[in-house]
């Protein structure tokens, strides 16, 4: 069925529309003042202020590895962060824990770990699919580079920038 | 000397002084003062980085200075982009539009008074009796920059920006010109000079009430002339010369492609309009011509409304101009016509950004519904007053 909406009814001063281009002008003019005069204040000087401490909780910056507070590192190399990657930007060589080692359990390490910068789009979706709580997307949001290889971070980088996370599961344990 | 050769480097002089030292600096400083204006409506801050590099000469820090060497930083970036000419353009057309667009609105400042006397010399480049008719007909000649750029472009964004414009300035130049003929009813003439002389003895034409007999220089107050400068004509005549100042403002907006009517180039719709095909200095000649478009239609304007470069209480005239007080004089004139100039262009940019982009059909309609009746009514309003009411 088809509807008619019915044009309102507009007054006098409505159609010469000068009242209400007035109007208007007082509003931008008011906004102007108080901008000038500084009695009003939105923006920031981008680098000189920042809102760094106000980043909330969840913000997602750039992904980065993390070790726990013993020391160990969390990721095992199970790859599922690379194929869920939507752009590629990860790729990891997987090695293998020798028969020797204390975590001999865990079977596999990263070898390599590199997220490439330029691909990523801080989607998250790493660290969601992440079995071992091992990537996390932290604060860091100005990554910049002079080169293509120096928006790639190796695995050195990644952990440098994750640092250590404590209040994880802990899911490997030799007595298990 | 030669009289001829005389009027002819003194009109040269005037005529390169006022383009270089004045109109082109005006124009980079309406566009900042566009950016920051609009900035500051906006909630912003506007260009605010750009100042004296010390840190080149070794000094700690940089001088901001608000900003305000932003249109240095914006010429050098156009005259440094590179200026492409696609395959597709009409060659001759696509090179000819910038400078179509340009050369006009300066072109129109010709007989424009922008000061009394300086060293004995007339502040206006060219003393001529059409006076407003060499205006309008020299700025509408600006259409042809733009309907040139929008058909050699060769694509169908500037071409419909093409058409646009050049329906919409035959529409406005109609208004623009009949809402002007009841100053000329009053004064009598077309000359602008004249019209400013007319202004500085009767009272400036937007003003309902004149008061005579007080001035502060030389300091003069006479109560008998304060009394009797009560004129009942120029206050009827108030009437019909607010809505020609009303119709002719929103016209002049019109004529100059300002928002509310910057249909031709209206970006959220035609990507850039006219100049969409245009880089670098070619894309900066019409940006140029816009400006210097609006900086003449805020100079005529104050010249038919606002008294052109009269001060109130202060003289007109002063015996010797080679002494220091009559050059100083002169020049304060120059300077109240630029102060009277640049508040019409705030006024312009404080309508662009409050105001929202007309529709097509809307911009006609006003215009061919309303704007020529209005100017053609308000002609016989001011015939009639100046037949009935009594001087």
């Amino acid at each position: 069925m088809a509807y008619t909406v019915d044009r309102p009814k507009l007054s006098f001063s409505e159609k010469i529309y000068l009242p209400a281009v007035l109007t208007g002008l007082g509003i931008t003019i008011r906004h102007f003042f108080d901008i000038l005069t500084g009695k009003k204040k939105v923006t920031m000087q981008y680098p000189e202020e920042k809102w760094d401490t106000h980043l909330p909780s969840y913000y997602r910056g750039a992904p980065t590895l993390v070790k726990d507070e013993h020391g160990k590192e969390r990721c095992v190399a199970c790859q599922l962060c690379e194929f869920i990657c939507p752009p590629r930007a990860i790729t990891i060589h997987p090695g293998e824990i020798p028969a020797n080692d204390r975590w001999r359990k865990v079977e596999k390490y990263p070898e390599k770990f590199e997220i490439d910068m330029i691909r990523c789009i801080y989607c998250g979706l790493c660290e969601e699919v992440c079995p071992e709580q091992a990537i996390f997307l932290r604060k860091d949001y100005a990554i910049t580079g002079l080169t293509r290889a120096e928006m790639v971070h190796d695995k050195q980088k990644l952990y440098e920038l994750g640092g250590v996370m404590t209040g994880l599961v802990y899911k490997w344990n030799e007595k298990k | 000397m030669n009289e001829l050769l005389f009027i002819v480097l003194m009109s040269l002089v005037k005529g390169l002084g006022l383009l270089f030292l004045v109109i082109l600096p005006l124009v980079s400083y309406t566009v900042y003062a566009e950016r920051k204006v609009g900035a500051y409506i906006q909630d912003r801050v506007g260009p605010n980085r750009v100042g004296l590099p010390l840190t080149l000469l070794g000094f700690k820090k940089d001088l901001p200075l608000w900003g305000l060497v932003q249109p240095f930083a914006d010429v050098f970036k156009l005259l440094l982009k590179e200026d492409f000419t696609p395959a597709h353009v009409n060659k001759v057309y696509y090179w000819l539009a910038p400078a179509c667009a340009m050369a006009p609105s300066i072109m129109a400042l010709a007989v424009v008074p922008f000061g009394s006397t300086l060293l004995g010399q007339p502040m206006v480049i060219a003393n001529a009796n059409i006076g407003i008719l060499w205006v309008f007909a020299v700025s509408s000649l600006g259409v042809y920059g733009i309907v040139l750029a929008g058909w050699s472009s060769n694509s169908k964004y500037p071409f419909l920006g093409g058409i646009r414009s050049s329906s919409q300035m035959i529409s406005y130049e109609l208004s623009l010109a009949l809402s002007v003929i009841p100053i000329f009813l009053i004064c009598g003439t077309l000359n602008l000079p004249a019209i400013v002389q007319y202004q500085i003895e009767h009272g400036w034409l937007i003003s309902p009430i004149w008061i005579k007999g007080v001035s502060l220089v030389p300091l003069h107050f006479d109560f008998q002339e304060v009394l009797h400068s009560f004129d009942l004509l120029k206050l009827i005549l108030w009437i019909p010369l607010v809505i020609s100042f009303v119709v002719f403002t929103v016209s002049m907006f019109a004529e100059t492609n300002r928002l509310p009517f910057d249909l031709p180039e209206s970006e959220t719709e035609l990507v850039g309009g006219y100049h969409t095909e245009y880089s670098s200095m070619k894309f900066a000649l019409f940006f140029l011509g816009e400006y210097a478009a609006m900086i003449v239609g805020s100079s005529v304007i104050v010249t038919l409304f606002f008294g052109g470069w009269h001060i109130p209480l202060l003289p007109t005239t002063i015996a010797e101009p080679y002494s220091f007080w009559g050059i100083v004089l002169g020049l304060a004139h120059i300077a109240a016509f630029f102060a009277k100039v640049a508040v019409l262009l705030f006024l312009f940019i404080w309508v662009r950004f409050t105001l929202p982009r007309f529709r097509y059909d809307q911009l006609m309609k006003l215009g061919w519904y309303f704007f020529i009746e209005i100017a053609l009514v308000n002609v016989f309003l001011a015939a009639l007053i100046l037949a009935i009411v009594p001087k």
